[in-house]
This record gives C-alpha cells, structure tokens and sequence, in this order.
C-alpha cells in the first residue's frame, strides 16, 4: 500500500505506521521534529518497508500544507495513494484555554483549522485519482461538550462534522473517508494522566484503525466500546449534563 | 501511579518519567541530580529492581536503528521488545541467541539483568552477544561501552541493574536460524537424581531445561521433566500473531493452594511419564509458552507473588536442591514453575548472575509467613555457594547478596565514582546497600 501519514510523530500514527511497514507498504511521513522523522524512518525501514519518504512541516504552517502534499504525492509518483491519514493532535490546558483566547485558537487550529486545510488540499487530489481513503483521527471527546476539555472537543467535533459531509461529496468518486474516534490512550499526549482500566495502547488503536481501513468503515470507536460509552454520554439531557463535571 | 514488578510485590508510589528520545532523556538525569529515580524497561523484573519514586521509561526509546544482514547485528532503542525483534528478524531467518521466558523484556532491561536462555550451557547470557551500547551516564554524558571500550561501564553495566545509567540504544548480534521451529524433546526423570543427570548427560544440546514438581516428596523429590531442544531444519519462517488468552482481573489467590497445585502438578507429570517425544514447536510456544497468558501474574492473587532463583555449583548442586525442596515441600509451599537448568561458565560482567552449576526457580504466593522461608532457603544456598537472581528478587538482605556476589564493592565504587550525588538507585539497590536510602516508598 501507499501512505501519507500527517502528524507522522504521534503515538497513534508510530504505531499505525509500524503495522504497515510490516507488509512492506510504502509511506511518506510528514510531522514537525525532523530528527524525530529521520529514526522513525530509518526504524520503518527495518521493520520492512519499501519505502519511507520525510517531510518536515510544522501544521500550523498552513501555506506550507500545498507544498508538503505536492513531495508527499511526487514521492508516490505515477501510483495511487491508497490510504492518508491524518494523525496529528494537541492536548490543550483547558483551564488556561478558557481564559486565553490566543491560546484557545491556537489549540483550535491544531486540532481542527489545520486538518480542514489538508483536506481541502487532498480531497481533489483523491477525487482525481478516483479511489484511496482519507482518515482522520479526531476524538471521542468532540462527541459532546464536556467540562474539563471542550476546546479540545469543539476542534475535534469540527472536523467530525466536516468529514460527514465531505463524506457524501467523495463517494461517487470512489474515495473513502474515515472518522476514527480514539477514546483514552496512553501516549506522550496523555502522560500526565494516571492511567486505569480505560486506558489502552497505540498498539491497539493502531490495530483497529488497519482493520477500519481494511473494511472500508465510516466511523469508528477505538476501542469499540467508546461507541457505547459515548452513546450513553450523549444521551444525557442537558438539564442534567450541565452539573456534570466529568 | 502504583507501581510494581511482574510479581506484584511490592508496591511504590512512583512518578513516571517517559522522554521521547535521547536528547529529552539526557535532559532529564542533568537536570536531575541528586533526584533519584531508576530505569524501567517493560517492567518484567519480578521484585523492586526497577521500582524508586521516580521511574525513567524507555518505552518511547523503541526505535530500530539498522539491521546489518551481513554483519548479522541489529541494532535498536532500549526500549524495542524482544518480540519486535524477533517480529522483524524472524523471516529473514535471524534470530536472538539468548532469549528469556518471556518476550516482552526490553534490550535495556535484558542487559540490565544480563538475562540468560535455555541455551546458557553452550552460548552464555545476553550480554555475550551484545556488540555495544551506549549508556547515558548519570552525569548526563553518554558513553559507548563494549567489552573493549570503557570495559568497566560494560561489565558494570551489563547485570548492573540500572544503576550505573540509562542504555539509550544497543547493537545485538545475531544468528542464522533456517526455520521458525524448534526440535522438542520431552524426557521423564523420575527424581533429583534422575533430572540431574539428564541435564548433565544432555549437556551437548543447544536448548536444555527441566521442570520440577517441587511438591513431590521422599522418593519422587525432584521429579520432573526434561526438555531439549534445537532449531528445527525444515519449516517455514513466519510471523504468526496469535490470540492471546488473558487473565483480565485478579483470581482471588487462595485458588492457588497446595492442592490445586499438586493436582496440577501430578497432571503435568502424568501427561510426560510415558513418552520421550519429540515435536516440532513454533518457536514462540517452544520458548515463551507463558506469554500464551497474558496477565498470567494476577493468578496469584492481589498479593502477588516472589520467584526465587539462585544457582548452586556443580559439586553442592545435588545436595543443596535436596535440602532446599525438602524444606519447601515440608513447608506446603509450592509453585508451578520450578524450573532447572545448568548453567556454563560464567561471564566477566561484576553482577551478572550466571555461573556454572545449577540453578533452580520456584515462585511462590506472596503470604506473611513466605519470607521466613526464603531467609531460610538463603542460607542453604550460601552454604552450598550459590546466589541469587537479582531480576526476580524482592527481600534478599544486603549481606546475602554480598556473600553471593564478591564483586559487589567494585561495583560499589564504581558507581560512587560515576554517580557521587546518587541520581540512580531503586528500592532494590537501597535494600542490597549499593545505594543509599532516600525517600521511603510505600511498601506493603
């Protein structure tokens, strides 16, 4: 397979990566640490990759997303690219975000305006092509407005709703879009967190998300029981979800 | 967080640290001194010995660096598993030359605890494979060690529990291996004696060990079964991923008792009585049959348990192990795995645990009234000569592992030298006296 992971660097996207580099995939690695970028390729490679390209690219950076996408596309030259995944996230202060408008935004382009300049960027580009997927990990938390992360979530909840729709646009071209809502895991994003039962590893997001991929899924829950957990939390009404603290 | 080793016991409250690369990691132990905190790998030590109030992980350090096919050397952060090693190596048909019981330890930690396999007998611990590493010294420096260059932090490092820093990276040679199977043999013994022989008389095979059933009495002490094993000629090599069976909660533990567990026993016994068979196993049941369970830890219940292995010399071997499962069959407390093996000749690393003779390892329930036992049981193993296995210990006394390990005061003064404001130590080294004491941890 061909790959374009953006936010190349982070827990979910290691590990996805990983996976694929494994079955001998090719992929091109866009994040911001450069030397970061150079041992997971070299680490890719050994895993058993054909491939591995880099591109350093700070996302808030958005005139610079046209020309990453064109290294990322000219790597893969005449072959398609059959799967890109957007992986990229910030963990806001919610506290200092709620009284910091500037850092409030800030987190909003992180999390949401970033991934929307991508995919107004790729989405042509894979309706060209006529088929491949585009995925994007967003969150649970954007499934409902919570107390101690709601910036966090309405960045996440924006770029859920655009990929609803952006959905039905790409399907009579042959492109898949994918929401992969992550609930609680245990990455460098999250390390000041204690960790209990809820909790579970890149590794076994990075699982799921091949097997969504491989199924061509709209939606997922990784692990799948969020699906149920979310349900029940949106299922709360108002009156009583606003004394919620959780 | 509550933190522990696989045997759950004991316990420490410990902050977790886990740097992302080497650079960050570096940061850490300079800005740090005095601080004291530990290196953790994938935490499979048993006891204390990755345990302090501060916890350095090298979780994030997992990165393969090269994979040198002529060279036959891989070489990766101290973080990379022994499973994603073999993951990648195994089908291209390399292979680690010492594996440990389970696969999910870190290089850092295999070198930490210079862990040793079922082949010690013909190709020594892991650190005898090892090429190099480099170690990030307390100070915040690194060092590239080998048995060359800056020999000492070599031979200090590798067996020296963490103490003398943090392994960033290491390069591990390998071997050739034309299948992913392994030859097995299983052979009955009927007593010590018996089993004894057998490992000796077998000593020429490259996989030897043998399990115990260490509830046996008076004729039938020491029972038990000997495997052998070697690198299958035919066979594919593949990856395979299983399912894993999980234990998801902890079993109360008074499941584990002196009955069920001869009854287990005397199964496991009857099963092998009969039959000098031979098989050809995937080499991931062959070696790692306990990782088929993940979590198989919270069988022993919330307390948790302690394993217990010490090495007796060849001429002390019989009576020691006598002596020693005659005092624990009579006191009721058994295990599952007691498991023998011989061991060759020892390295020259200061605190590696390998060294010619036999070693035996029992694992027991963690109860009050266990720890008296074990004191009891160290002083067969000193008298006989032996030691013990730092990796799988939780309550051995600073004397006893002095008595085992002569070479405790040169370590002790190399580490005073690379390490004079005490930034590494564990609850462990405070125990064995290599370090001082700092903040007391909770324990129970």
């Amino acid at each position: 397979m061909n790959i374009l992971l953006i936010g190349a660097s982070s827990a979910i996207a290691t590990a996805v990566a990983r996976r694929y580099a494994a079955n001998h995939s090719s992929l091109f690695l866009i994040a911001r640490n450069g030397s970061r970028l150079a041992l997971q390729q070299q680490d890719l490679l050994v895993r058993g990759a054909a491939r591995v390209g880099t591109r350093v690219l700070d996302l808030l950076n958005h005139e610079e997303h046209e020309t990453a996408i064109s290294a990322a596309t000219e790597f893969f030259g005449e072959d398609d690219i059959d799967l890109v995944l957007i992986c990229h996230g910030s963990l806001p202060d919610q506290e200092a975000a709620e009284q910091d408008f500037d850092l409030a935004r800030r987190e909003i382009d992180i999390n949401g305006l970033s991934v929307i300049s991508l995919l107004t960027r790729l989405a042509p580009y894979l309706k060209e092509q006529g088929r491949g997927m585009l995925a994007v990990v967003t969150s649970v938390a954007g499934d409902r407005g919570r107390q101690p992360n709601f910036v966090y979530g309405a960045a996440k909840a924006l770029v859920s709703t655009y990929l609803q729709g952006l959905r039905g646009k790409l399907l009579p071209y042959g492109v898949d879009v994918l929401d992969i809502r992550p609930g609680l895991v245990d990455s460098p994003m999250t390390q000041q967190f204690d960790k209990g039962l809820l909790w579970s590893s890149p590794e076994l997001v990075a699982r799921q998300i091949e097997k969504a991929v491989r199924r061509k899924r709209h939606t997922v829950y990784v692990p799948g029981y969020w699906r149920l957990i979310m349900a029940v939390v949106r299922s709360i009404p108002e009156a009583a979800f606003k004394r919620l603290k959780f | 967080m509550r933190l522990s080793g696989w045997g759950r016991y004991p316990y420490a409250e410990a902050s977790v640290l886990a740097p992302r690369d080497a650079d960050s990691t570096a940061q850490i132990l300079k800005t740090s001194v005095g601080l004291r905190m530990i290196p953790r790998g994938a935490g499979r030590s048993y006891g204390d010995s990755a345990l302090a109030t501060r916890v350095l992980s090298s979780r994030y350090l997992d990165d393969f660096l090269s994979l040198d096919r002529r060279a036959l050397t891989i070489r990766c952060g101290a973080g990379t598993t022994l499973a994603e090693i073999l993951r990648v190596c195994v089908p291209q048909g390399l292979f680690l030359p010492v594996l440990s019981g389970t696969k999910n330890v870190t290089i850092g930690g295999a070198i930490a605890a210079d862990i040793h396999g079922k082949n010690h007998h013909v190709d020594g611990s892991f650190c005898d494979h090892i090429e190099r590493f480099t170690l990030l010294l307390p100070s915040g420096e690194t060092a590239v060690c080998s048995p060359t260059e800056n020999k000492e932090y070599f031979q200090a490092t590798c067996g020296g529990m963490g103490l003398t820093g943090m392994i960033l990276d290491a390069t591990v040679s390998l071997k050739k291996v034309p299948s992913a199977f392994i030859s097995a043999q299983s052979i009955p013994a009927a007593n010590l004696k018996e089993s004894l022989a057998l490992l000796r008389q077998h000593n020429d095979k490259q996989y030897v060990v043998a399990w115990v059933d260490c509830l046996a009495k008076e004729s039938a002490l020491g029972r038990g079964v000997i495997y052998l094993g070697s690198h299958s000629e035919t066979g594919k090599l593949e990856h395979r991923s299983k399912r894993r069976l999980s234990v998801p909660f902890t079993t109360p533990g008074f499941l584990l008792n002196r009955y069920t567990m001869g009854g287990f026993n005397q199964l496991y016994y009857a099963r092998h009585r009969f039959k000098k068979s031979v098989n050809s196993v995937y080499y991931d049941d062959y070696f790692f049959p306990l990782d088929r369970l993940k979590g198989w830890n919270r069988l022993y219940g919330s307390g948790g348990f302690l394993q217990y292995q010490f090495v007796l010399p060849d001429d002390a071997a019989e009576s020691g192990l006598r002596e020693t499962l005659e005092t624990v069959s009579r006191s009721g407390k058994g295990s599952f795995l007691a498991v023998l093996k011989r061991f060759g000749p020892a390295n020259a690393n200061w605190l590696s645990f390998p060294s010619e003779g036999v070693t035996l390892t029992l694992d027991f329930k963690y109860e009050p009234d266990l720890l008296p036992l074990l004191d009891r049981l160290d002083e067969i193993v000193l008298a006989a000569g032996g030691r013990h296995y730092l990796a799988k210990d939780a309550r051995m006394s600073a004397a006893v592992f002095r008595q085992g390990y002569p070479n405790w005061h040169q370590f002790k003064a190399l580490k005073d030298r690379i390490d004079p404001a005490g930034s590494l130590g564990s609850l462990q080294s405070d125990r064995l006296g290599l370090t001082q004491a700092g903040v007391r941890s909770s324990q129970r």
